[in-house]
């Protein structure tokens, strides 16, 4: 593994110094702050997340004890430049997912024209026909989407998963922001950093917008709030995160009823209307009426209020068929077929491992390939070829051959790096990305941020919390207003100045 | 033939409740081979109805109560006009891609045993029509037939194994059966007189799709398809998609419930 080539998103091309040249000060930095002073500031940093309770369950452990997610406390840095291009890229998918949905579960134009293999969709689990023909106010599917890329090289970004259900990560965001923003201020006197706070902001204002139409508006304006499965669910602090910082209600199912086609939430003033739900509860817990009858997480009656109109559901049911591996390898295809031009953003090249032909060759490559379950995620039941023992290329081999359809490979790429935090002090280390985009109706926005997460083993690959991930804050620099010279310092900018640029 | 039927369902409970929420799928729609002559939904208490349509495209009634309730009764009557058909369903409007029948659900599962004995069944047969209509007569003539309510829950899968069925486990049985025939199935549920007068259920049978034909109905229970006895009401992947009621309460203690469904034809 050693020998691949890797950008490192700092330290450039050769991996070595000098820093690329928009990061000279970044490096500089990393150079003259001791190895001791980052490792106090990292644990500063940890010490506040394991206060805030920012942890994690981590699934198939005997020991189900909460974790925190590692942070590092060196970030990873965007250019203005590069930000706008990977934005393009990131629209373009985004519209090209909610056209996809609408599709979908709508007039099926896509399968009239022969674009997918109909059984993909239609025999598909994550096709819900139970809210076929339905219609999300404003037509708006994935309000919320988590695409994962990889990097390979200063504009070399390839997408890894579409997130259209309910990606989650972003309390990680704010929260590495708020802590770098307070253990390394003079980073942000350095740089003009694009501030990410406000992103309650921007998904409250996004809520607002998919309101069903006709809902009052005045003063009061739609009411919106945040449907969680409760506290021992391993994302809850997101939850309350996010309810309490766009300042409105976190609920769970027993605090909402439908009448009469309207959703409704208990208040100890009487009930109040609702006319737009964050749900972090999954479709098939979401109704007992249309879903799993079983289940004690849902609000009976709310895919009825849904097809009538009256409430919008974020992300809308259904969701699933845009997250789906399989799909993915033909996201190409529909970006193309919605958008009418080719992908900005690439994929990773993909194997289906239902076609015998691309089954064959990866049979015969599995030490090279990275091979997925198409239906997994979290980095479960997944095979590093290049890392994998005999044994589990075997057993993967043995998977493969048994249920072909259930899986897709792609080839290791030689991910970015960038310096992080090591025992050893700091040392290059492969990250992915989430950047986060909102959809209303009145348009897609990038959140300039994300999700940085980084393999915190030397060499590995594999970025997920739950597989020994780390995150670290992800910088995306302001563009230089013109005529302004590069190296002029912010003095005591705070990250709630927000872009004057 | 016009048939009015009379589709009584009572829940009581054990305490009263605080709240009702239901989905009634007791609608009937006009067709090609059946008009709805007459047809009215009736509750026994203060609710709020709205219909509307779930994913597979039937007509739904939501159902609204605030308690307490100690007991409801939904009574639904009307009258059907039905004509002569050949088993083809015609004039419903799909809202479906056939293919989606043809996959498994939890009360459908596919099943080796099931589909063994399709494949022996229909190993000689000639045509999709004829393979479907040797699958149907196979399966009623396998099962000594149980008139009693289903058991809830109970699988296609499980049912096999048993030497008696409801036209619930039959028409289940059929779906999971041709479909491991490739052959999209579907579960349907309405109104009929083959199983006799009154009964305690609606009653269920099968489509299954045949390319150049359309959607044509299978009733295991008689052996061959419905004809103008039967009024359709639903249909969905598998029983419990159909079900004439989904619902849920908010409250304590059991529930007891009473279904008796009237058919007679005039």
């Amino acid at each position: 593994m050693g020998k691949r080539p890797a950008f490192d998103e700092i330290m450039g091309m050769s991996g070595e110094a000098p820093p690329r040249p928009a990061l000279a000060a970044l490096g500089r930095w990393l150079d003259q702050t001791p190895d001791d002073e980052l490792r106090r500031r990292q644990e500063a940093a940890e010490t506040t997340f394991r206060q805030l309770g920012i942890t994690f369950a981590v699934y198939g452990d005997s020991d189900t004890r909460e974790r925190i997610i590692p942070f590092d406390i060196v970030p990873r840095v965007f250019l203005a430049d590069e930000w706008a291009r990977l934005s393009e890229g990131l629209v373009q998918r985004v519209e090209a997912i909610n056209a996809f949905l609408d599709d979908i579960y709508g007039e099926r134009r896509i399968l009239a024209e022969g674009v997918l293999p109909p059984d993909l969709i239609l025999g598909n689990p994550q096709f819900r026909p139970e809210i076929a023909g339905m219609r999300p106010p404003h037509g708006i599917w994935a309000h919320i989407c988590g695409i994962d890329l990889v990097r390979t090289g200063p504009d070399e970004f390839f997408v890894l998963e579409d997130n259209a259900r309910t990606p989650s990560g972003v309390s990680y965001m704010l929260e590495n922001r708020e802590a770098m923003v307070r253990l390394c201020p003079e980073l942000f006197r350095e740089y003009r950093v694009e501030p990410v706070d406000s992103y309650p902001d921007r998904l409250l204002a996004t809520m607002k917008s998919v309101a069903p139409p006709g809902v009052r508006g005045g003063s009061a304006g739609p009411v919106c709030v945040v449907l969680t499965p409760g506290h021992y669910n391993s994302a809850y602090y997101e939850h309350s995160f996010l309810a309490d910082s766009m300042g409105i209600e976190l609920v769970e199912a027993a605090d909402l009823v439908v009448d009469d086609d309207y959703v409704w939430m208990r208040t100890i003033a009487g009930r109040v209307r609702v006319d737009v739900i964050y749900r972090r509860v999954d479709d098939d817990y979401l109704d007992p009426l249309v879903f799993r009858a079983d289940s004690m997480l849902g609000v009976p009656g709310l895919i009825a209020a849904y097809a009538a109109g009256n409430v919008a559901i974020i992300n809308a049911p259904g969701n699933g068929i845009a997250d789906d591996k399989a799909i993915y390898s033909y996201m190409p295809e529909i970006v193309r077929f919605y958008s009418g031009g080719e992908a900005k953003l690439p994929n990773v090249e993909t194997w289906r491992c239902r076609e015998p032909q691309a089954l064959r060759y990866v049979l015969d490559h599995l030490d090279e390939l990275v091979v997925k379950l198409v239906d997994g995620s979290g980095g479960y039941g997944m095979l590093v070829g290049p890392t994998a023992s005999r044994a589990e290329i075997d057993a993967f081999r043995a998977a493969l051959i048994a249920e072909p359809h259930r899986y897709i490979a792609q080839p290791t790429l030689a991910l970015s790096t960038v310096p992080t935090l090591a025992d050893s002090g700091l040392s290059p280390r492969h990250v992915d990305f989430r950047p986060f985009v909102l959809t209303g109706s009145n348009g897609v926005q990038v959140v300039p941020g994300g999700l940085t997460r980084v393999a915190l083993k030397q060499g590995s690959l594999v970025v997920n919390s739950s597989q020994g991930g780390g995150t670290k804050d992800s910088f995306v620099l302001m563009a230089e207003p013109a005529g302004q010279s590069q190296t002029q310092t912010m003095g005591g900018m705070t990250q709630r100045q927000g872009g004057g640029a | 033939m016009r048939l009015s039927i009379d589709h009584r369902t009572v829940y009581r409970f054990s305490e009263p409740q605080s709240r009702l929420v239901q989905m009634l799928r007791m609608t009937p729609e006009n067709s090609h081979d059946q008009t709805v002559a007459r047809w009215r939904i009736d509750v026994d208490c203060d609710v709020k109805m709205r219909r509307g349509r779930d994913g597979f495209g039937n007509a739904i009634t939501m159902l609204y109560a605030e308690g307490p309730i100690a007991d409801i009764e939904i009574a639904v009557r009307g009258e059907v006009l039905t004509s002569h058909s050949d088993g083809v369903v015609r004039g419903v409007s799909e809202a479906l891609p056939p293919a989606v029948f043809l996959r498994a659900t939890e009360a459908t599962p596919r099943d080796p045993a099931i589909a063994a004995f399709a494949a022996e069944i229909t190993a000689a047969a000639d045509g999709v029509v004829g393979m479907l209509h040797g699958l149907n007569r196979a399966i009623h003539a396998r099962f000594t037939a149980d008139r009693a309510r289903p058991e809830p829950g109970l699988s296609a899968a499980a049912a096999f194994d048993r030497p008696t069925a409801t036209s619930r486990d039959l028409a289940q049985i059929f779906a999971v059966a041709a479909r491991s025939l490739d052959v999209p199935a579907r579960y349907v549920t309405g109104y009929s007189i083959v199983e006799g007068a009154t009964r305690p259920t609606p009653h269920g049978w099968a489509e299954a799709f045949v390319e150049g034909l359309g959607w044509v109905g299978f009733d295991p229970f008689t052996g061959r398809s419905p004809q103008e006895e039967s009024v359709r009401v639903a249909a969905a992947l598998d029983a419990a998609g159909a079900a004439p009621v989904a619902g849920s309460r908010l409250g304590e203690g059991e529930e007891e419930l009473d279904v008796a469904v009237t058919v007679s034809a005039q």
